[in-house]
């Protein structure tokens, strides 16, 4: 049992060090490419390099790289919190991973109803991926989901879903939804339908980033008050931003905590109602059923 | 001459992100207002607490939405357009 329980530590001691050897690589990529500058700036992702192609040059910028550091972190401690699972006197770990599970199942089939049911693993993704990319300010790396074209990606993604929900019931119910009310309103519906994966990605991308802009201002401000407060002290004691320690971090725990989370968690839910909205269920069950009797029938 | 221009440009671009934030205010109100509904609901209802505040959540998230395309306006006005309207005149001059 200590030979096994050896094992077993030292498999745990590996997975956490792969969870956290993306970062510490993200963490000196950041530092490597950086350029040298002065004091606080509002900028875009950095691009790491480029890679030459036929039509267009293919960069590989730092919201990329740090989306893949994400989701090497987020595998790998999914690996540590799946391992040695138990039917009984279980490790404190597989509560929290049954938690997370139960949970998303929960919400999904309360939020989606029961047809929708193996989509819990997808939104468990989606939230996770989305919060973890938010949280990645805390350790000063690039958040990619202040990227748009990260953001962007996903909502492309979460839009193809809901049209082939839509062509559940034949290309022909997909085309008559559009004039619902009136067919006077199609080009109306045309607009709304491409409308929602751009306010998903906008709401997402426009959180996060407002989020960052704000405390870069207020940073700077605060460095430039503490230096006109206490720039007559002598040499480098006035080049202190005294007035720097403090306010930040509380505006930090608002704008990267709670906002980041609350978005993933929006994300997550909008993901949901659209693809469940968008499913014609009563005429999709309708068919399936008169589709079952005739099978009956003819067999 | 030029610096006149491109002076007018930066300018003029400033205040359009300025006044495209004016649309920060719908959204104030509206949200405002979601949640007051929602503290009144919770008032009334102490055990729909968890239903409420995730709907009102979800609603408050939708009502920001026009803000943000404000906020998306203005962020490209002060990042994007400059940059790219002093192009323009740089290549209408060269011609």
């Amino acid at each position: 049992m200590q030979k096994n329980n050896m094992r077993f530590l030292a498999v745990d001691i590996i997975y956490l060090t792969l969870a956290i050897i993306p970062l510490l690589f993200g963490i000196v990529l950041n530092i490597l490419f950086t350029p040298a500058s002065s004091g606080i700036e509002i900028s875009g992702a950095l691009i790491y390099f480029t890679i030459k192609m036929p039509l267009q040059d293919l960069p590989i910028t730092e919201s990329q790289v740090n989306s893949w550091i994400v989701i090497l972190s987020i595998f790998w401690i999914c690996m540590y919190m799946t391992h040695g699972l138990k039917s009984k006197d279980c490790l404190r770990r597989q509560h929290i991973a049954e938690w997370i599970v139960n949970t998303t199942e929960s919400l999904v089939k309360g939020n989606m109803g029961e047809y929708f049911k193996g989509f819990a693993p997808f939104i468990a993704a989606i939230m996770g991926l989305s919060a973890f990319s938010s949280l990645l300010t805390l350790i000063g790396l690039y958040p990619p989901t202040s990227d748009i074209n990260i953001v962007g990606g996903w909502a492309i993604l979460v839009f193809i879903l809901i049209t082939y929900y839509k062509f559940k019931c034949g290309p022909i119910h997909y085309i008559k939804s559009f004039g619902d009310p009136v067919p006077l309103l199609a080009p109306l519906n045309v607009i709304s339908e491409v409308a929602t994966p751009v306010s998903m990605a906008f709401r997402h991308y426009g959180n996060i980033l407002s989020g960052t802009v704000i405390s870069v201002l207020i940073a700077s401000g605060l460095k430039g008050l503490s230096s006109i407060v206490l720039g007559w002290l002598p040499s480098f004691l006035g080049e202190i931003p005294i007035l720097q320690i403090g306010l930040p971090a509380i505006l930090s725990v608002y704008f990267d905590l709670f906002s980041g989370c609350l978005q993933a968690f929006i994300f997550a839910m909008l993901t949901m109602m659209y693809i469940s909205g968008g499913f014609p269920a009563e005429d999709f069950f309708k068919k399936k059923s008169r589709k079952a009797k005739y099978n009956k029938e003819t067999i | 001459m030029l610096e006149i221009a491109i002076g007018i440009i930066l300018g003029c671009c400033a205040l359009g992100a300025g006044a495209a934030m004016i649309a920060g205010i719908g959204p104030g109100i509206g949200e405002g207002n979601a949640v007051a509904k929602a503290c009144e609901a919770i008032g009334r209802q102490p055990e729909s607490k968890g239903d409420v505040t995730t709907t009102m959540l979800m609603g408050c998230a939708i009502a920001e939405t026009t803000g943000l395309y404000a906020l998306v306006i203005a962020i490209l006005l002060i990042f994007v357009a400059p940059g790219r309207f002093v192009n323009i005149l740089m290549n209408t001059i060269g011609k």
